[in-house]
C-alpha cells in the first residue's frame, strides 16, 4: 500500500477516471474518440483491480491477474476496432458515428 | 492526471486527444509504480504508452488530417451527458465511503516469479487456463485484424481461385 494514501482517495480518483470516460464515450463523434474513451474506462477499471488487491487482500495475486488479462483483452480489442475503422474509412470516407449506417456493405 | 482525462475527451484535435491520454496511462503507471507492483507497471507502460498509443496514432494520421477539428456533440446533448455523469459519480462516491474497509496495513513486494507461478500454476487457484485462452484470443485478434485490414484483395483472391 501507498504509505498516506488511503483507499478512499484512490477509488474516489477511479470513479472519477470512468465517468470521464463514460462521458466522453456519449458525447464524441467519432469512432476513434470512443475508442480513446474505452481505454479510459478499462484503465479505471483496471486499477480498480490491483489496488483492491493490494489493500485489502495483500497475501494473493488474483486482482494482478484480471489486471494482466485486462490488458491483454484491451490490446486484442484496439487491434480489431483500429483495423475496422480503417476499413470502414477505406469504404465510406469516414469515421464519423453519423455516417455509419450499414454494417455490411 | 484528471486534468488529461478531461482534456483527452474534450480537446477539438484528434492527436492532441490522443497524447493527453497518453499521459493518463503513464499516470496509472505510476500508480502501479507506488503500490509496488513493478511487473503491471511495466506490462502497463510496454503494452499502453507503447503499443496501443502508438496504433491509435497510426490510425489517426491514416484516416485524419492532422489540423482537422472535430465535430463536437450538442451543448445540451453535452449538458445533459455531464449531469447523468455526475449523479452516477455521486452515487458511486456516496456508496464508496459509506463502505467500511478493513485496510491490511502491508508493505509487500511482488516479485515477477510469484506473478509467473500464479499465471502457470496447475492447482486450486492457478489461471493456466484463462492465461492459454487469452494467447488464443490474442492469436484470433491478429489473423481478424489482418483479414479485416486486407478486406477487398482477400475476398478478391478467393473468388479467383
Amino acid at each position: 500500500m501507498i504509505a498516506g494514501i488511503s483507499i478512499y482517495e484512490i477509488f474516489t480518483l477511479t470513479s472519477i477516471l470512468f465517468f470521464i470516460g463514460i462521458y466522453g464515450f456519449i458525447t464524441r463523434k467519432n469512432l476513434i474518440s470512443i475508442l480513446i474513451s474505452l481505454e479510459l474506462i478499462l484503465n479505471a477499471s483496471a486499477v480498480n483491480f490491483v489496488v483492491i488487491n493490494k489493500y485489502l487482500y495483500p497475501d494473493v495475486l488474483q486482482g494482478v491477474f484480471f489486471s494482466i488479462f485486462i490488458i491483454a483483452v484491451a490490446a486484442a480489442e484496439t487491434a480489431l476496432a483500429v483495423a475496422i475503422i480503417i476499413n470502414l474509412y477505406r469504404q465510406i470516407s469516414s469515421v464519423e458515428v453519423k455516417d455509419t449506417e450499414i454494417m455490411k456493405y | 492526471m484528471i486534468v488529461a482525462a478531461i482534456a483527452s475527451v474534450t480537446s477539438r484535435k484528434m492527436l492532441r486527444s490522443v497524447i493527453y491520454l497518453l499521459f493518463v496511462l503513464i499516470g496509472v503507471a505510476g500508480i502501479y509504480f507506488l503500490i509496488d507492483y513493478n511487473f503491471l507497471a511495466a506490462v502497463q507502460l510496454t503494452v499502453y504508452a507503447g503499443g496501443i498509443i502508438v496504433l491509435v496514432i497510426f490510425s489517426v494520421l491514416l484516416v485524419h488530417h492532422i489540423e482537422m477539428e472535430l465535430e463536437m456533440a450538442k451543448l445540451s446533448k453535452k449538458i445533459i451527458t455531464a449531469i447523468a455523469c455526475l449523479v452516477g459519480l455521486g452515487v458511486f462516491l456516496a456508496t464508496i465511503y459509506s463502505t467500511n474497509f478493513n485496510v491490511v496495513e502491508n508493505s509487500k513486494t511482488t516479485t515477477v516469479e510469484d506473478i509467473g507461478r500464479g499465471l502457470l500454476s496447475y492447482d486450486a487457484g492457478g489461471f493456466i487456463l484463462p492465461f492459454e485462452v487469452i494467447s488464443v484470443l490474442l492469436l484470433a485478434a491478429m489473423i481478424g485484424a489482418i483479414i479485416i485490414g486486407k478486406g477487398d484483395k482477400l475476398t478478391k483472391n478467393d473468388d479467383t481461385l
